[in-house]
């Protein structure tokens, strides 16, 4: 093969360039990496709801949804999460902003109703526990412990999530790796929202008609 | 901005949707009426049918998920190339067919296998 | 004295001197075995102080290319486990008749065929899979690393934490002894009170997560990294088979991960959702498991389509035939995937309502699949076919495939299926697909992308020698399994009345020898090799007369794979540069932007294995400071902002210039 003889049309010949002389810049495909992850966690709980499907009139003689839930708290319960969705994009608003503080706040806040409605779901499984409907019960139970606990268990690792960036924030700024973060927070957050509309008509709703 | 001279992509626009405070202020009232509706049918039992109420709350929720994935999600059809989208309208292709298939499958095997013990409440 | 007690259960909860098994002769003496080579290799790696080279070059690696070596390593160090398990199974089945019993008394045996299953797909075909994926399609689309390196190397230390809790339940408890898909209520705690179904659980689980990102991570790589110009329908085929076979991973290896849950919850934690009693419904743990286990076949055969689609083209020295009709037939197949899970288990009750729809989308199935195989002849077809191994292993795989799938679609027909349901004709079918599907193509794999990994060619005369075992040794191990299956012989069994049966499965133990001549010809010819590499060299980087861009650069390609991004007019790219007189650039090189290496990965897999076998032997206080040190871990690991580096010109120019001489 010829080398440096023919420097001038290094790389390039005939009518094709054929490399990219230049730096080559990849697109970031965190955002879209998060995303598929999001969709995988989509199936989990496809997963979980076909389960509780399957299961939910198997009641072994225990009690049934209708005896158990207690629709009020439910709906006190959706509306924090409801409430912490909207405050999460007064956040992303004040990140598009760049204002670093009103970031903080609202994202604190948002941080707090997600803890408030895991104290409800706490305060409601306690309940229920207390009343001898433990998720051994009946097989209906089990799919209900299960597909709510395992909602209730992404809020948890939510909060970690959110305090641990609250803390990046303070030390960083909204610098781009931490934007990309909030944004994956972010659609981390309204999917579980979404899970949640899916929860509280499938399970809760229809649960309680008898 | 400018602590990580590293990343390339801090050469790059901002990534990601925007997003506008009147997007989610219609997302979120339009969220708390498509949830206090459905409770309201079922605690205040409105309804009659049974069949009926699941039916509506069904939709109901189908509503609402479309909102908060337009809204809160902010899906379209070119973030991302298009890629956010296909793949979500796989996903969902997919949910359906486990949740739908599985409860049909079941369904069929417990009249086959169990008949008599489909009330569940043996 | 009983606090002590409870004391000591909470720290080594189920865990006593007992549970290691030190009465069992076979047992002992493997563990033995393994303590010596353990300890010849640890002992050679420190004379040679080689140690922090492995450390800083290989284990802690972030190169798509290092870790796709990693996997095949694995792959095949798991191979020898799954094969020493094949030829114990067929050397008891051969001799467990009438009053002999054998040499394995049953409780092994069930833990032999169950650890044989899980360890060929999830510790052999997977890794084979993955590793081949990792290492060439970042090279196919022209890109210089994977979209996130850290996940890459944190996804196969997770896969090898799972191989290792596999590995470890050899000598400390048991393996499970229920088959590889452990159904309940046979793995429920009433019937299985053992360690051996959480092992089970937790080594799936752990290799499950690393698999979940490395799908994540490929997808993003495919849609995200590749050269300019190459757009989707101008992808190498094995890219396109790699993004479904990924796109699949995504879809279906959650639902696994939901399943394993269920049923952990119903052995640790007394839930109901597979028992017996109080509502539990043991069939939807079947239903789910085959929603992942369907699709996870087309998982592992996928990619090794797109293998034989790039060496058919190679080794006829032509475009491969009908490209689109290739793609549309891996998107077919992606979908129909879906909707096939219930053919499994026809004989479970669902009717003929759902059978039937579930036998005819089978059925359907081998239509694109058939697409393919006549593809691949067509590219044969008038071509100038060189009969090198790779193609060998491609022949033999076209043959034993189209075998292998005809009987599929016997058994797609629900009568003829409750005729067949898990007697030996089953166990023949799949070994048929999978031995001749992934291991061929894992094999001609291995020898047509070797001399990239390596710089030198594979000997032929030890790959020929390995192919013919191995094709041999295949049709006289399950011709006789279909013929017992038409008799009516089910499988599992350790124990054989009929007499007459006996020589079927003498002849199977010999086709299982041959199979394991093969496998020993593989690795006498990689030491071979390795000894004349000197002879075998290929200083070109495109040893074959190559088609796509891996072969554009050297082998083994460097740190950055090219020195500048290719740019792509076509779909055999490499073919078109040399076609139009592409001339290698020797000058104004630039500073590479690369990750830094991490040894997060390692970290996180190791302590995710203590927690699996904290959780296994229920030692809880392990278990729980495991856990929060895991997510202690990961916290931290989120506070390293830098993570990148340039690799500098002069580097560049230095690493440039030696291929260059080279190439002169």
């Amino acid at each position: 093969m010829s080398h440096s003889a023919v420097i001038p049309a290094a790389g390039e010949s005939g009518k094709f360039e054929f490399l990219e002389r230049g730096e080559h810049h990849v697109a970031n495909g965190t955002l879209l990496g998060f995303w598929l992850y999001l969709m995988s966690d989509c199936l989990v709980f496809a997963a979980l709801f076909a389960t509780y499907g399957v299961l939910s009139q198997n009641f072994a003689g225990g009690p049934t949804g209708a005896d158990l839930f207690d629709l009020p708290l439910v709906a006190i319960n959706t509306s924090f999460l409801l409430f912490s969705s909207i405050t999460y994009g007064f956040a992303m608003l004040q990140m598009q902003q760049n204002k670093l503080n009103g970031t903080i706040i609202w994202l604190a806040i948002t941080g707090v109703f997600g803890a408030a409605f895991l104290g409800l779901e706490l305060y409601e499984f306690y309940h229920l526990l207390h009343q001898g409907a433990g998720p051994q019960r009946s097989a209906f139970l089990s799919s209900f412990f299960t597909l709510v606990g395992t909602h209730g268990l992404h809020v948890s690792f939510g909060i970690i999530w959110l305090v641990t960036l609250l803390v990046q924030l303070k030390k960083h700024g909204l610098t781009t790796a931490n934007r990309r973060r909030l944004f994956c927070l972010s659609m981390f957050w309204h999917f579980l929202d979404v899970v949640w509309i899916g929860v509280f008509t499938i399970v809760y709703l229809m649960g309680s008609m008898s | 901005m400018s602590e990580h001279h590293l990343h390339s992509s801090e050469h790059h626009e901002e990534e990601g949707p925007h997003s506008s405070f009147s997007g989610y202020m219609i997302g979120f009232m339009a969220s708390v009426i498509l949830t206090a509706i459905p409770f309201w049918l079922v605690m205040a039992d409105v309804l009659s049918s049974r069949n009926a109420t699941v039916i509506v709350i069904l939709g109901f929720a189908l509503v609402q998920i479309l909102v908060h994935m337009i809204f809160f999600l902010h899906m379209n059809f070119h973030s991302e190339g298009g890629w956010n989208m296909l793949s979500l309208i796989f996903t969902v292709v997919l949910l359906f067919i486990t949740l739908a298939g599985s409860l049909w499958v079941m369904y069929h095997m417990n009249v086959n296998m169990m008949p008599g013990m489909m009330t569940g409440s043996s | 004295m009983s606090e002590q007690f409870e004391l000591s259960k909470l720290i080594f909860g189920r865990l006593s001197w007992e549970s290691i098994p030190l009465h069992d002769p076979i047992i002992l003496g493997t563990f033995i075995m393994v303590l010596l080579g353990g300890g010849a290799i640890v002992g050679a790696l420190t004379y040679y102080k080689v140690w922090s080279y492995l450390w800083r070059e290989w284990i802690t690696s972030i190169d798509h290319k290092r870790i796709g070596v990693m996997y095949m390593i694995l792959g095949i160090v798991m191979l020898l486990r799954g094969f020493a398990d094949a030829i114990m199974m067929r050397i008891h089945q051969a001799m467990a008749f009438g009053d002999a019993t054998g040499y394995l008394p049953p409780h092994h045996y069930d833990q032999i065929f169950t650890a044989h299953g899980v360890i060929m797909i999830f510790f052999v075909a997977m890794p084979f899979v993955v590793g081949l994926m990792n290492y060439i399609v970042p090279l196919q689309i022209g890109a210089r690393d994977v979209a996130f390196p850290f996940l890459n190397n944190l996804s196969f230390w997770m896969t090898a934490a799972g191989a290792a809790l596999v590995m470890a339940s050899l000598f400390i408890g048991e393996f499970a002894k229920s088959g590889w898909l452990a159904y309940p209520p046979l793995t429920g705690i009433l019937q299985s009170p053992g360690v051996g179904v959480d092992y089970y659980i937790w080594s799936l689980q752990i290799a499950g997560v690393g698999t979940l990102l490395s799908g994540i991570n490929f997808v993003v790589t495919i849609v995200k990294m590749r050269a300019p110009g190459m757009n989707m329908m101008k992808m190498p085929v094995f890219v396109w088979t790699a993004l479904c076979t990924n796109i699949l991973i995504v879809a279906a290896f959650p639902v696994l991960t939901a399943v394993m849950t269920l049923l952990s919850l119903d052995r640790y934690l007394g839930m109901n959702f597979f028992t017996n009693d109080l509502g539990g419904n043991a069939m939807m743990y079947v239903n789910l498991i085959w929603i992942w286990g369907h699709p996870e076949v087309y998982i592992l055969i996928l990619p090794i389509f797109g293998v034989f689609s790039e060496i058919v083209s190679t080794y006829s020295g032509k475009r491969l035939f009908g490209y689109s009709s290739m793609v549309y037939a891996t998107l077919v197949i992606t979908i129909l995937s879906y909707l096939v899970w219930l053919h499994h288990f026809f004989t479970m009750g669902s009717g003929a309502t759902v059978n039937s729809f579930f036998g005819i989308t089978t059925m359907i199935i081998s239509i694109p699949t058939g697409a393919k195989i006549f593809n691949w002849l067509f590219t044969m077809y008038r071509g100038r076919i060189k009969f090198d191994v790779p193609m060998l292993w491609t022949i033999g795989f076209m043959i034993t495939f189209v075998i292998g799938g005809m009987t599929g679609v016997l058994l797609a027909v629900p009568p003829a299926d409750f005729v067949l349901h898990n007697s030996l004709f089953l166990i023949a079918h799949f070994h048929n697909v999978i031995i001749g599907g992934v291991v061929f193509g894992t094999f001609a794999a291995i020898t047509y992308w070797y001399p990239k990994v390596t710089g030198y060619k594979l000997d032929p005369f030890w790959g020929k020698a390995s192919f013919w075992c191995w094709f041999i040794g295949f049709y006289l191990a399950f011709m006789p399994l279909y013929m017992l299956g038409f008799m009516g012989v089910t499988r599992r069994m350790s124990h054989f009345d009929d007499p007459s049966l006996q020589i079927w499965f003498q002849i199977a133990l010999g086709g299982a020898v041959l199979i394991g001549l093969g496998i020993a010809c593989f690795l006498i010819q990689l030491y071979v090799s390795y000894k004349k590499r000197d002879s075998l060299r290929d200083e070109t980087g495109d040893p074959w007369d190559g088609r796509t861009l891996e072969w554009s650069t050297s082998s083994p390609p460097p740190k950055y794979n090219f020195a500048f991004t290719p740019k792509v007019y076509d779909n055999d790219a490499w073919w078109h540069m040399k076609a139009n007189g592409f001339v290698r650039p020797t000058s104004d090189f630039l500073a590479i932007h690369m990750p830094k290496n991490t040894a997060a990965g390692i970290v996180v897999a190791g302590i995710s294995t203590v927690f699996g076998f904290a959780m296994i032997w229920h030692m809880w206080l392990l278990a729980g400071l495991s856990f929060t040190s895991l997510i202690v871990t990961i916290i931290i690991h989120t506070f390293n902002y830098k993570r990148d580096y340039y690799i500098p010109v002069e580097e560049v120019a230095r690493t440039e210039a030696q291929r260059t001489e080279v190439l002169a």
